[in-house]
């Protein structure tokens, strides 16, 4: 029983002998794959995590993101495929036996006991000493500022009070690996960021290894420092947040994070380092050549709106710059204030339709565009990123 | 609130003639228990005379004795294994014979109680049982076990699993699991079960005349010979102290579910 | 295998006390019912035969076996007497649910309109009556009911009658008796159905144009449907096979399917057309008791 609990603290842990060796990862996720029916809810993911990181997994709902985080917690047993954790495979152990912990989406706080006896749930099954278990709750509730609530039930509590009595009973024990499913979900968008910094926080202060499930993107941008996008079981893309949005590895990917502007390519002709790429609705851009050759498949450019430029008579030349400029002529068709920034939609002369995104820098802008005028939206070849369609 | 006015008079108007149609009269049933007149339908002013003829009733008290021993065991037992059934329901996800299970618990709550009787009679007659307090015991509980056991799978039903797993992540096995989070939070079911059971049995007129044996008459079979050969103030009496003893233990009962739930009502002291 | 199976391993040995008691005490008493009604009547104790010895060894009890007839099954289709019993327990069964439905309907739907809080005392003042005893309910009404009883005296007192009317030993009476004891039964599944319902269909309906009446044709009562189902086999099947109230309140001339099974039984000390009336009427209740038991299982277990 008592080596389902490692009693040292985390920063110790990370020392001990139940540690991966150097450069090992901790959770290694070999061809994992579940199937409910006929329906393949993770097909075949491969994963390696190291220890202290905190990952995201990212995908739309149905993406199998949940299946996997289950499957690590022991709730699911994968059917095919390893989970390795400190190099011993745990994919067909119980829940109970696992030295980790999750934080669920609902919290799942037992509401017949008060926040004390929730925090001290886990570490009562583990045979801990009385005195011990008293310690570490006291010490688990004013890490996440509970202090004086200990003696509430969970239904006394308010949604981000019962959000931190979650998390406090997850990490009570100390686990190795902390799952958390979509822990903020259920909290308002202001409650929501405070808590996304706490969560950075306490992750590093703690050196655990965190791994998180959500569907809000921003989210996982903000807290993760490697993000796995999920999409239909698979797992299309592992990248930390900036690659992850500047490099998208595929259209579906590009097209989840983010706005983005694509244009259907259908002629390409190399031009030294540079792609002359022929386009149905843009008419001819020039692009940086991409780093994985383009073959003869269908492709698209893709550009964020926020790199697009916009102006009444042209690209503006900055000094020292020689690169070429891709110019696109068209007319506002549909204005966006969103506070911060504000989305223009422009009709392009050549059929097609661009976004672009551009800052509200100026509280007074007397020189903001307005509908129907004629504009010209351009920006650079290294803004843009090729893709196979 | 918008909510109020979506109650229109005749909403009203129902509710108002549906409650007195179903309490009135149980309350005329009790105030005439009181009358001192011998004949049942003169106010003869209030008394206790008809509750001091039923206590030097000898065979009513007996009667109320057996009723209320075999209302006991075949409760207990009932929710043992209507809480066990509930179980099986709820958390045994598909397995062999599980319609068939399920149908057995499901058609005593509305099967004819002259067929539930008669079946059961013929039983302890083929296994040459003495029939008495044991009969009669083993046949409330083959009934009333079902409505145990509707009444806590519903409960588990509508209990959050994820509750469950929680448990199980912070380090229980599934039967510990379910023994320190699952079973104190379907206790105000369980204890609902047991308060259906007891007065079911109670209450029980037709299976208890199959299946007891001759000397061993239950208190519904006393009154229902009585009632049968006219009214009589007595039997007023007797039903009033048996609506009590069902108030109380419901009382008792749901004091005791709320104690063991403590949750909801009682607002955070801020 | 999945945080669902890891439960129900142990879950399903939960299984066994529950399985085993049922089988013994509900499934094979049926095996009983079924081989005495095709047993002779006999005098003797207990009165049939041919009565098995297990211990009599197989000829025996082959021989045993050759003596079952369908005798008591032809005496029943034969003898108006039960034919009559049965068309009357249906009759008394159809107009007992429809008068229930009626009545209990626009209870449950008050109730469902009321503001949450008093939902749950309405359903406590629906449900106490229920626990206490069937029997004394019965009694209570043959305490207003009879020839000077409250009813009459309450009528004369306002000279509505000139004397007192007939109530007990009617059909009236047994109707009054059989919504009184059922009521309950009706209005809490009507109830569920009524207050799980979204309030804002109601609300789009008058939005788009329907007057009140056709707001409860067009989208309310079509909605109730599983509830009117479930309060209609919850009364309907009991009603058929009751005995303690038409017994009590209705007339002695023309007897309920339960009465004559039990005055077989008790009266006549006939066990074998006694078992043969429980299987007909068993054979009459097997569809609406299989309905029954589909609606309770996917009431239950489909959440």
């Amino acid at each position: 029983m008592t080596d389902e609990l490692p009693r040292t603290d985390a920063a110790a842990d990370a020392a001990g002998d139940a540690r991966p060796a150097a450069g090992e990862p901790l959770l290694r996720i070999e061809g994992v794959a579940k199937t409910f029916g006929t329906f393949r809810a993770v097909d075949g993911v491969s994963l390696d995590i190291k220890a202290g990181e905190f990952f995201a997994l990212l995908g739309p709902s149905g993406c199998g993101k949940t299946t996997l985080l289950r499957m690590l917690a022991g709730f699911e047993a994968p059917d095919e495929g390893r989970i390795l954790l400190g190099g011993k495979d745990i994919a067909q152990a119980l829940p109970h036996k696992r030295p980790i912990n999750m934080m669920f989406q609902n919290y799942a706080l037992f509401p017949h006991l008060t926040v004390r006896d929730n925090v001290a749930f886990g570490l009562r099954r583990a045979g801990m000493a009385r005195a011990d278990i008293a310690t570490r709750v006291a010490e688990m509730v004013a890490l996440v500022k509970l202090d004086g609530l200990e003696k509430r039930k969970p239904d006394q509590l308010s949604g981000g009070q019962r959000q931190r009595v979650a998390l406090a009973r997850a990490l009570a024990r100390r686990p190795q690996l902390l799952l958390l499913d979509e822990p903020l979900a259920a909290l308002d968008k202001k409650l929501r960021e405070n808590t996304q910094g706490e969560l950075m926080e306490l992750q590093r202060r703690l050196g655990m290894t965190f791994i998180i499930v959500t569907h809000d993107q921003e989210e996982a941008m903000t807290m993760a420092s490697r993000i796995g996008v999920m999409n239909a079981g698979r797992l299309a893309q592992v990248a930390g947040p900036r690659e992850l949005y500047e490099a998208p590895r595929s259209r579906w990917i590009a097209e989840f994070v983010g706005d983005i502007n694509l244009f259907d390519a259908e002629s390409k002709l190399r031009d030294g380092h540079r792609l002359v790429i022929g386009t149905r609705d843009a008419g001819t851009l020039v692009v940086a050549e991409p780093r994985q050759p383009v073959g003869e498949s269908r492709f698209s450019v893709a550009i964020r709106p926020e790199k697009i430029k916009l102006s009444r008579r042209g690209p503006v030349r900055e000094a020292g710059h020689e690169t070429a400029i891709n110019r696109l002529d068209g007319v506002i068709a549909d204005i966006c204030y969103l506070g911060g920034t504000t989305t223009y939609k422009v009709k392009l002369d050549t059929g097609g339709m661009v976004q672009a995104s551009v800052a509200n820098s100026a509280r007074l802008d007397v020189d903001a565009y307005s509908l129907n005028q004629q504009i010209v939206a351009w920006f650079t070849p290294d803004d843009c990123v090729v893709l196979p369609s | 609130m918008r909510k109020v006015s979506r109650l229109s008079r005749f909403n009203i108007a129902s509710l108002a003639l549906g409650l007195a149609f179903l309490y009135l009269p149980i309350l005329i049933l009790v105030i005439y228990s009181f009358n001192a007149s011998r004949l049942v339908t003169v106010w003869g002013g209030w008394s206790l005379r008809w509750y001091h003829e039923f206590f030097g009733d000898r065979a009513m008290i007996e009667a109320s004795w057996m009723s209320l021993r075999v209302a006991v065991a075949s409760a207990t037992i009932a929710t043992l294994i209507g809480t066990l059934a509930a179980v099986a329901l709820a958390r045994g996800e598909r397995f062999r014979g599980r319609t068939l299970f399920s149908g057995m618990l499901y058609a005593p709550l509305v099967m004819p109680e002259v067929i539930t009787g008669l079946s059961l009679l013929l039983l302890f007659v083929a296994l040459n049982a003495e029939r008495g307090f044991w009969t009669v015991t083993i046949a409330h509980t083959t009934l009333t076990m079902c409505f145990v056991a509707v009444v806590v799978q519903s409960r588990l039903g509508s209990l959050d699993r994820s509750l469950e797993e929680a448990a199980m992540d912070l380090g229980c096995a599934p039967v510990r699991a379910f023994l320190s989070v699952t079973l104190p939070l379907i206790a105000p079911a369980i204890v609902a079960g047991w308060m259906l059971a007891f007065t079911l049995s109670l209450d029980d007129l037709v299976i208890a005349s199959f299946t007891t044996g001759p000397g061993s008459a239950t208190l519904p079979i006393r009154i229902y010979s009585e009632v049968r050969l006219g009214v009589k103030p007595e039997i007023n009496a007797i039903c009033t102290l048996v609506i009590a003893l069902i108030a109380v233990v419901i009382v008792i009962a749901s004091l005791a579910s709320k104690l063991s739930s403590s949750q909801g009502e009682s607002a955070a002291p801020l | 295998m999945s945080a669902r199976r890891i439960f129900a391993r142990p879950a399903r040995f939960a299984a066994i006390a529950p399985y085993v008691w049922m089988a013994l005490f509900f499934l094979v008493p049926f095996g009983f019912v079924l081989k005495i009604s095709l047993s002779q009547t006999a005098i003797a104790q207990p009165p049939y035969e041919p009565v098995f010895h297990l211990t009599a060894g197989w000829t025996a009890i082959r021989a045993a076996f050759a003596a079952l007839g369908f005798d008591n099954f032809r005496l029943i289709a034969s003898d108006d007497l039960y034919l009559f019993a049965y068309l009357r327990s249906l009759t008394v069964a159809v107009t007992a649910t429809a008068l229930l439905l009626l009545i209990g309907y626009p209870i449950a739907y008050g109730m469902a309109r009321l503001p949450k809080r008093w939902q749950a005392v309405a359903m406590v003042l629906v449900i106490v009556p229920f626990w206490t005893s069937f029997l004394i309910r019965i009694y209570a009404w043959i305490n207003i009911l009879q020839h000077d009883g409250l009813l009459n005296q309450i009528l004369l007192a306002l000279h509505l009658v000139s004397e007192p009317v007939v109530w007990l030993s009617t059909d009236t009476a047994m109707y009054v008796g059989i919504v009184y004891s059922y009521l309950p039964f009706m209005i809490l599944p009507l109830y569920a159905t009524l207050a799980k319902m979204e309030p804002a269909l109601e609300e789009a309906a008058s939005d788009l144009g329907a007057p009140r009446w056709q707001v409860f044709w067009l989208v309310t009562f079509p909605l109730s449907l599983p509830g009117v189902g479930a309060g209609v086999l919850l009364c309907f099947i009991p009603v058929v096979g009751e005995f303690v109230i038409p017994d009590l309140l209705a007339g002695s001339n023309s007897l309920m399917i339960g009465q004559t099974l039990w005055l077989e039984f008790f009266t006549n000390k006939d066990w074998p057309v006694a078992s043969s009336a429980a299987i007909v009427l068993l054979v009459v209740l097997l569809l609406p008791l299989l309905l029954y038991e589909r609606l309770q299982r996917r009431q239950l277990e489909e959440r």
